[in-house]
């Protein structure tokens, strides 16, 4: 069967890595992004690897007006479409704190700008009756912790999203993941203190595609941050709230 | 870009440096990196000494620029970004008929290491080194774009391949594939006795890859024996690819000692029988031998090891022979020797290879190593030859200009390419490499 995906963040290491995994299959890619310099390149990557199309796209999670020509594009192709979200920006929070205007950015770009195209895009793929959406959200919208408490609301509000939106797709045979990452090691953690069991982009690629094909609902990636984030989340709020985790 | 405080080391581990590193993910970023903070690239650290490290300073990591560009099926030439790795090069395009027609011993080298380091592999004595198949380098020099090749810029050119990462930062290449009948290859095994019938089973192969791992345990009448891999791609079906394993921690000192090390040669040689064997392998195997098992160099403990490489002309060979003397009267070695026959090919001015017989062989880190190292690359510059910077980390300034005739040329280009010496490692400040002579 025809597969082509959007791929929302592509310029992520953890985007590429699932691009070129998809590649080697022969899937058509739509690399959605800002900067379309380096789209282009990994485009160019993903057809030496195998991609039966490939091709770079603009989308601002801040700028509505560029998510219809995305779906557009999408709805040309035949076959099944389906969607890996990996847009997001994580700010430090004291840097929020200094400066509140940031929370919005910061909650268009983790939550309500992916939300709102998938929300665009949702009709279509209850059209064709199938596909799939890989949804990263991260282990820090588990809680709230005053050292991320900004980002990790956004993410919060994203799994929260995805959860309805995989009851109403799943009726018409469209699959939906949530994926909540712990660490990895990309760009947004490059040389951040305090980094600890870091996964790399290729492992959270692969856990994300078989979670994919054995149509699970929620994965933490890599498995051991479930167990993790069950322990954190049953500190109880009076001892939470005086750690500094 | 947020720098990360790290220590980091060479593949051999002996050699340690504490550095800032920056990953750019990005072409954009690695531009702004060289205009705002120009340093010296690093590829997959493959290299066992110290030219790729820069203690107290800063480095630009490539491994994450690693996309292929394009690809021109009428010409052959692929377009990569510089931290392509070269297997992954290789798996990608053999099945489809074209490979690199340089590969050295490991797949895990990126493209801008095998250039810096102008690499060769056991095919050199047909293809010559990796930078004579290089058509065109993209260069970063200070966040400017300079494109260079054999014919545009010549002179950069020469001292780029082969030039450690001393002129810029290499972005990316246009690499020119070679044709090939498949992604397999017939492997011809063969004993050999002693170190005369090495040298001639070398001189008279015919085989377009060629290599002789050597005991380097065996003293008097089998001083030299070994095996001779003699190799041809051909197609056929893979049987898929194996699992890679891992060493998980630094093994014990003695796991490498002499007695063993002796035992496990002696197994090794007759693991091929008397008569010799052929046989059809995937190409990653005898390429790349080692890269099944991840992180082998822990199996030399915390202290690490060396490698001593050099390359003697034709006429040295009787210089060669008495290294390896020293080597077998040390007990020092390790089972990984290896000796090949090299052609002329060589793409710069600092380039490794010369016609003659190259010996590698790994030796634990102790101090009697050290010592019989220091002897080894004496010998190596008096028989006329050159020790491999690649590998090298314990030589001394005194010799280098002797071993590398064209070091003005190069030195002379170098310093249009980086007057402050931003770009400076550890190896060229050991060995004063950036200093007139
Ligand atoms: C098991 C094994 C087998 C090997 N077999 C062979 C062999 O058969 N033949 C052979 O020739 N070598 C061989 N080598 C050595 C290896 O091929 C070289 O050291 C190679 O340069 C390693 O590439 P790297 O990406 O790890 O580069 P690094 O070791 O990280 O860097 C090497 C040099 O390249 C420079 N550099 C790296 N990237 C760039 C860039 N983008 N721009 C500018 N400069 C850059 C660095 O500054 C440094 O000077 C072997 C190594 C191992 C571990
Ligand atoms: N790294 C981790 O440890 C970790 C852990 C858990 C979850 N995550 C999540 O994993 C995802 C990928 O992150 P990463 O670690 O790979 O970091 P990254 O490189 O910073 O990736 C974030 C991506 O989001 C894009 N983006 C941000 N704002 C955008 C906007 N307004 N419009 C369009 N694109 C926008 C960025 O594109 P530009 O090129 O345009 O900037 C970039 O491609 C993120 O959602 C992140 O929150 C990461």
């Amino acid at each position: 069967m025809k597969e082509t995906w959007i791929i929302l963040g592509a310029s992520s290491s953890m985007a590429r890595a699932l691009a070129r995994a998809l590649a080697g299959r022969g899937a058509g890619l739509l690399l959605a992004g800002r900067d379309l310099e380096d789209l282009r390149r990994t485009a160019a990557d993903c057809l030496a690897r195998g991609a039966s199309l490939a091709e770079a796209i603009r989308f601002d999670a801040r700028r509505p007006e560029t998510f219809a020509p995305l779906i557009a594009r999408a709805e040309r192709e035949d076959g099944m479409i389906s969607a890996a979200v990996f847009v997001g920006s994580m700010p430090e929070q004291a840097a929020v704190d200094a400066d509140p205007p940031l929370l919005e950015g910061v909650v268009q770009d983790s939550f309500t700008g992916p939300a709102r195209l998938l929300q665009m895009l949702a009709p279509a793929m209850e059209a064709r009756g199938g596909g799939t959406i890989l949804g990263v959200g991260s282990v820090a919208g588990d809680r709230g912790r005053v050292g991320n408490y900004a980002y990790g609301a956004a993410k919060a509000g994203f799994h929260t999203y995805l959860s309805g939106l995989r009851s109403r797709l799943a009726r018409s045979g469209v699959h939906v993941v949530t994926v909540k990452p712990g660490f990895v090691d990309t760009a947004m953690t490059w040389g951040l203190e305090g980094m600890f069991l870091v996964a790399s982009p290729e492992k959270v690629a692969a856990d994300m595609l078989r979670a994919a094909e054995r149509r699970r609902n929620v994965i933490y990636t890599p498995f051991f941050w479930r167990w993790i984030m069950l322990i954190i989340r049953a500190i109880p709020e009076p001892l939470f709230k005086r750690l500094s985790i | 870009m947020r720098w990360k405080e790290t220590e980091y080391t060479g593949w051999g581990r002996a050699l340690r440096a504490r550095g800032r590193l920056a990953r750019p993910e990005r072409l954009s970023t690695l531009i702004e990196l060289s205009a705002e903070s120009p340093a010296p690239a690093i590829g997959m650290l493959r290299s066992y000494g110290d030219v790729a490290l820069n203690s107290g300073g800063r480095a630009i990591d490539m491994t994450r620029l690693d996309r292929i560009l394009g690809f021109d099926p009428e010409s052959g030439i692929v377009e990569v970004e510089a931290g392509v790795n070269i297997g992954d090069l290789g798996l990608t395009f053999a099945a489809r008929g074209w490979i690199p027609p340089v590969m050295p011993g490991t797949g895990f080298a990126t493209i801008g290491g095998c250039i810096a380091n102008d690499v060769h592999g056991k095919n050199h004595h047909v293809a010559g080194s990796f930078g004579q198949h290089v058509a065109e380098i993209t260069l970063l020099q200070n966040g400017r774009r300079k494109t260079i090749g054999p014919e545009r810029n010549a002179g950069l050119f020469r001292a780029t391949v082969g030039g450690l990462g001393q002129t810029g930062v290499i972005a990316s290449a246009k690499i020119r594939m070679m044709p090939c009948k498949g992604d397999m290859m017939v492997l011809t095994e063969r004993r050999i006795d002693d170190w005369e019938g090495f040298l001639s089973a070398l001189d008279g192969t015919r085989a377009d890859y060629a290599v002789g791992w050597i005991d380097a345990t065996a003293r008097g009448g089998a001083l030299g024996r070994g095996i001779l891999e003699e190799g041809e791609i051909t197609s056929g079906i893979s049987p898929g690819r194996g699992r890679a394993r891992e060493v998980p921690f630094d093994a014990p000192h003695w796991a490498l000692s002499g007695p063993v090390v002796r035992a496990f040669n002696a197994a090794y040689f007759r693991r091929v029988p008397a008569a010799g064997r052929t046989s059809v392998k995937p190409i990653t195997a005898p390429f790349f031998p080692l890269d099944r098992l991840h992180n082998w160099n822990r199996l030399y403990g915390r202290r690490g090891f060396h490698q001593f490489q050099c390359v003697v002309p034709l006429a040295g060979a009787d210089s060669l022979r008495r290294m390896l003397e020293r080597i077998a009267d040390s007990g020092l070695a390790s089972p990984l020797a290896v000796l090949k026959r090299m052609g002329e090919g060589r793409g710069g001015y600092l380039s490794f290879p010369m016609e003659g017989y190259t010996l590698a062989v790994d030796f634990p880190n102790r101090p009697a190593a050290v010592t019989l190292i220091g002897k080894l690359e004496r010998m190596s510059a008096d028989a006329g030859g050159r020790i491999y910077f690649a590998k090298d980390s314990l030589a001394g300034p005194e010799r280098v200009a002797e071993m590398y005739p064209d070091h003005q040329r190069w030195l002379k280009e170098v310093r249009k390419a980086d007057p402050e010496g931003a770009l400076i490692t550890d190896l060229v400040r050991r060995l004063g490499l950036r200093e007139a002579r």
